[in-house]
């Protein structure tokens, strides 16, 4: 790690006015990717601006057909909440499939999203529950926000406070862990909403996570799993590495996609 | 048996202090004025050094030296060794390139040190490395074992073809001809995958130099601290010998990783003198994956010969095994002398040939890792004796009891003598334990459910108690494979044994004390036992192998039987009887024929006070030593059994069943015993399933942290079903065979041939992954179309 200065501010508006003030300033939320990194020395921002003290980035709360949780919420208490539980238990049980208890424990949402890791879950329970990212400065929908691997819509220096998503009718997350990171090697979230289904990707893309318009149509007509028959991912958009091709990829989205949507329909 | 004797379950005396965090790892030493070291190391996988400037790294803040290559060779240090001289077939030595502590011309791993820097904190250490400026010339790299002699890339002068050595071991005609009149011929590809070890406790060492006593010491983490003094001071050139303690504290797990003397231990004691101050190194997880001693890494092909009756007449084994970058410690010996005597099994095979080449490659250096040449020589047998079996249409635990070894002593084709066992009751009981009978039953009740079972055996075999000296030595050992014990008894008749054994995870402090306990009749709490420091034990060989319970502790028996002759002629003074008459048991001294007796503490107190004799007739006090020297291996065995079932949808394993059943001759503690062997299968599913250490063409290692590597948990193993059975071993004094691989060894061939089993498709490799799996399962469903 390199030396850094450290700063923790007590509102949004002194984070915001740090990071308008400070150099190669970088938030730090649960640390769990950003503090790795530091300490392999891969990055090493010369100023670190904790947002692990400031309350309003914290909280769960349903209002009519949204739910919105606070940035710094930990994925053990997204997995915990009654309200998540009880409006969405496809966001709970993700949050609960996240790593192992100690990053649940620190990891956080905000975090999560802001970093927009090609295999993380969050950014497919943003793209199939048609999420708002809401930041210190605008509102911004999920489809708008991610833009590829380890890229976001995010200005520099723009804070994600808080993020809202739509409660659906039936929805389920089927994920396939990396056996080493667990992360997800396949994740698919699929969500039936009123208008339509959403099906997000995560860990699969080689362009990170994606919704797949093919199965968001076949499940708009039918919501079963035999409606994906012969609908797949093309393998050419997937990601390729030591724990998996693209083919295997490929496949493993058809069956976890299949999966999902089981585990909804059978939760009614 | 008593409460805390041979063959009790005592709970582990060293474990209060590890679970409640006040074990003491070398990390812990902290020294007076100490000093950090960190080391600069290479990129790239191969490379020609044009130059090294450390000027703008002395002049960082915090810096106390820079050194390099040149100033080791300055010193005189010499380069790290190989313990172990190979001979190729045609006589000539092995081919050992140059392995200096600091790169010298060329680096030939990334990992590989090119140089140290020591300052006040570590950070400021990594500050000026990144400082360091180092001109390389990059050089293509050569990874792959099986493409290591067919490519220009030379790693090593004296190796142009980047061979080792070309090594054989049988009898090559009546190999061939038993596969001449072979009635079938199965044959097989395998690669045994390349492991890193990972203990959880990373290597580390702090070296102090006392200018008062011309002294030095090592603090490091060693699984054979006096081999590490000898090394360091015979061949390297660090100290002398009388001059240098060397001292392994508690050591949070080995695995055959901390056998060997490294670079970084080596560097640390001789600039604690050049820069004056104790100088401390603790490796980081990414330099352990790095530049710990690599495992395994064999490509093999073999080809079992049977005859008409489903015997098996012969066995012919080509491997190549990559020895990495550099020759470490013991890296010869484990392709060859620990590999290809352990080829016949539990079976009797007449004729059985094997070729090893060892070569060069760009990568970390591959040395002993748990099992050390055994798994890799258990999975050629055991893929080959299933693969046999099926395709000869028979059951396969059948098969192999038609041709265990059933008369001992029994001498193989490859130069072994197993000396006891009894395998077919080792196989009853594990078909017993598994049961067997309905398997048939599972595997169509999981088929309903669309998932795939089978079922997998592994016989195996293994050489411990490592081993005879005059033995090893004949084969190209550098070093005698004895063990040493001192047993000190106290004035209050406590009991010190001081033990050349070392213990980082086996739990000696337990098993060795209630060996002490069984003994000499006295509580285990009455027993310390000290290792792990050259200054208090004169010698010892350490502990791998397996060797610390059949040779390490036969070491204790025999201290302890010179104890009580001693202690029978004080009590013969003490008690006005003649020596003869003294008889000791149950933890006193007694009168043959009398009720006169005295406990074992009491003429402890009575050698030392001396009032009862003359110093012309005895020596006061009572501590004796021994040296004990094996005769033989020994030899455990035994039969694991795998139930596993898969998702063909996802290409996911589960491993439903476990069965193991061990014949590890007498048992000390079955508790720990079992606690060996649950750690052992982990590790060998590990293998089968998890892990595998990958470098890309260019030679940078992908599989370089967690994120990548997948090491077992809990969740991915079933709770095992142990069970033992015993045929003492008749070559040590106490009939310990050793327990500490089997699971390694046992474990990866039985995954595999339930995986194979599940599938009716032979050609999976190691790691198993979901992805190989499910491929294999789409190969296996569709012959024709995967063509
Ligand atoms: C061993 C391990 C296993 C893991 N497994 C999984 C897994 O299975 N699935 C999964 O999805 N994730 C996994 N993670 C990731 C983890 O759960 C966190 O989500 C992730 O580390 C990011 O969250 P954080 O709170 O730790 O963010 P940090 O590491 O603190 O920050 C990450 C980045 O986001 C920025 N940032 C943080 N908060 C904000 C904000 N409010 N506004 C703007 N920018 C912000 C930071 O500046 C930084 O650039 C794993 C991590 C580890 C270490």
């Amino acid at each position: 790690m390199y030396a850094f200065e450290y700063h923790r501010p007590a509102s949004l508006k002194e984070a915001a006015s740090l990071a308008g003030q400070a150099e190669d300033a970088k938030f730090l939320a649960g640390g769990h990717t950003l503090l790795p990194t530091m300490k392999l020395r891969l990055a090493g921002p010369a100023n670190l601006i904790d947002l692990g003290q400031i309350a309003e980035l914290r909280g769960i709360e349903r209002s009519g057909d949204t739910i919105t949780i606070g940035a710094m919420m930990k994925h053990a208490e997204v997995a915990s909440s009654a309200e998540v539980k009880q409006a969405i238990p496809a966001l709970a049980e993700m949050a609960e499939l996240i790593g192992d208890p100690h990053v649940r424990n620190r990891g956080t949402i905000g975090g999560s999203i802001a970093n927009n890791d090609p295999s993380a879950d969050y950014p497919a329970a943003c793209l199939a529950l048609n999420a708002t990212i809401i930041t210190n400065q605008r509102k911004i929908a999920a489809d708008d926000f991610f833009q590829g691997i380890f890229t976001t819509a995010l200005e520099e220096g723009e804070i994600i406070t808080q993020v809202s998503f739509k409660v659906p009718s039936q929805a389920a997350y089927a994920k396939f862990r990396n056996p080493a990171s667990r992360y997800a090697l396949v994740g698919v979230f699929v969500a039936k909403h009123a208008d339509r289904v959403r099906v997000a990707v995560t860990g699969a893309g080689s362009n990170g996570v994606f919704r797949a318009a093919e199965m968001e149509q076949a499940l708009s007509g039918s919501f079963t799993s035999e409606a994906l028959n012969g609908v797949s991912v093309s393998e050419d958009e997937m990601n390729s590495d030591i724990h998996a091709d693209s083919a295997y990829r490929s496949h493993l989205v058809g069956v976890m996609a299949r999966r999902a949507v089981q585990e909804a329909a059978a939760r009614g | 048996m008593t409460a805390t004797g041979i063959g009790a379950p005592v709970r582990r005396k060293e474990d209060q202090r590890f679970v409640t965090g006040q074990g003491r790892y070398v990390d812990d030493f902290n020294r007076p004025g100490q000093a950090y070291a960190y080391f600069l190391r290479s990129p790239h996988a191969h490379a020609a050094i044009r130059s090294i400037d450390t000027g703008p790294a002395m002049i960082m803040p915090g810096v106390i030296a820079v050194f390099t290559g040149d100033d080791l060779a300055a010193d005189k240090i010499g380069g790290l060794i190989c313990g172990w001289m190979i001979h190729s077939k045609d006589g000539s030595p092995m081919k050992a390139g140059p392995h200096p502590a600091l790169a010298q011309g060329k680096v030939r791993y990334v990992g590989d040190h090119l140089a140290v820097v020591i300052a006040e904190t570590l950070a400021q250490a990594k500050d000026a490395a990144e400082a360091i400026v180092v001109d390389y010339d990059v050089l293509p790299a050569v990874v792959d074992t099986a493409q290591a002699t067919k490519t220009p890339v030379q790693v090593h002068d004296v190796s142009p073809d980047n061979t080792v050595f070309n090594w054989h071991l049988g009898n090559k005609d009546e190999t061939e001809a038993a596969f001449a009149r072979a009635k079938h011929v199965t044959k097989i590809d395998l690669v045994n995958n390349r492991l890193v070890p990972n203990p959880i406790e990373p290597r580390a060492a702090v070296g102090e130099y006392d200018f008062g006593t011309d002294n030095y010491t090592l603090y490091t983490t060693s699984q054979n601290p006096h081999v590490a003094r000898l090394v360091l001071s015979a061949f390297i050139g660090v100290a002398p010998e009388h001059k240098l303690r060397v001292i392994a504290p508690d050591v949070g797990g080995g695995f055959g990783s901390k056998i060997f003397i490294y670079a970084e231990e080596t560097v640390c004691v001789w600039a604690a003198k050049k820069v004056k101050r104790p100088v401390k190194w603790t490796s980081d997880r990414s330099e352990a994956f790095l530049s710990d001693a690599h495992g395994r890494d064999h490509v093999t092909h073999a080809e079992m010969a049977t005859d008409e009756n489903g015997k098996i007449i012969g066995l012919r084994v080509h491997t190549t095994a990559n020895l990495g970058a550099y020759l470490s410690t013991f890296s010869s010996s484990v392709p060859t002398y620990l590999y290809a005597p352990l080829l016949s099994g539990q079976y009797d095979i007449p004729a059985i040939y094997c070729e090893v080449d060892g070569v060069y490659t760009n990568t970390a250096p591959v040395d002993a890792y748990r099992g050390a040449g055994r798994p890799e020589a258990t999975f050629v047998v055991e893929r080959l004796v299933e693969k046999t079996a099926r395709e000869l249409g028979q059951n396969p635990a059948e098969f192999r009891r038609r041709n265990y070894i059933t008369q001992f002593p029994h001498a193989t084709p490859v130069i072994m003598t197993y000396d006891t066992g009894d395998y077919a009751a080792s196989l009853d009981k594990a078909l017993e334990i598994a049961d067997y009978k309905n398997f048939e039953q599972r595997k169509q009740e999981s088929a309903r459910r669309g998932k795939l079972r089978g079922i997998g055996f592994s016989s195996y075999i293994e050489a411990c108690g490592i081993a005879p000296s005059q033995a090893v030595g004949s084969l190209g050992a550098g070093v005698g494979l004895w063990e040493s014990a001192e047993v000190r008894v106290n004035p209050t008749g406590s009991v010190e044994v001081l033990t050349g054994s070392h213990s980082h995870g086996q739990g000696h402090e337990t098993t060795f004390a209630q060996l002490v306990s069984d003994r000499l009749g006295i509580p285990i709490d009455q027993v310390s036992i000290v290792h792990g420091d050259t200054d208090k034990v004169q010698f010892g060989m350490g502990t791998y192998g397996s060797r610390s319970g059949a040779v390490g502790m036969s070491a204790i028996a025999k201290a302890i039987d010179k104890v009580i002759a001693k202690g029978k002629k004080v009590a013969a003074h003490v008690l006005e009887a003649s020596e003869g008459d003294i008889e000791f048991k149950d933890g006193r001294f007694g009168v043959a024929g009398t009720d006169r007796s005295m406990a074992f503490g009491e003429i402890a107190l009575q050698a030392y006070i001396a009032h009862k004799f003359s110093g012309q007739d005895l020596e006061p006090g009572l501590k004796e030593g021994a040296f004990y020297d094996p005769t033989n291996f020994t030899f455990p065995a035994g039969v694991h059994i795998c139930e596993v079932e898969i998702d063909p949808d996802t290409g996911v394993t589960k491993i439903e069943r476990w069965t193991a059943v061990d014949d590890f001759g007498v048992i000390i503690n079955p508790m720990i015993v079992e606690g060996q062997v649950h750690g052992g299968i982990a590790q060998g599913v590990g293998q089968a399933l998890l892990e595998g250490a990958v470098y890309d063409q260019s030679g940078q290692l992908i599989t370089a942290s967690f994120n990548d590597y997948c090491m077992p948990r809990a969740i991915d193993l079933p709770s095992f079903q142990v069970g033992m059975t015993v045929t003492p071993c008749p070559s040590n004094p106490l009939g310990i065979k050793g327990c500490g691989e089997a699971g390694a060894i046992a474990a990866p061939p039985a995954v595999i041939n339930a995986i194979t089993d599940a599938l009716g498709h032979e050609d999976i490799a190691m790691p198993a992954t979901p992805q190989a799996v499910w491929r294999a399962a789409q190969k296996a469903r569709m012959p024709m179309a995967a063509e």
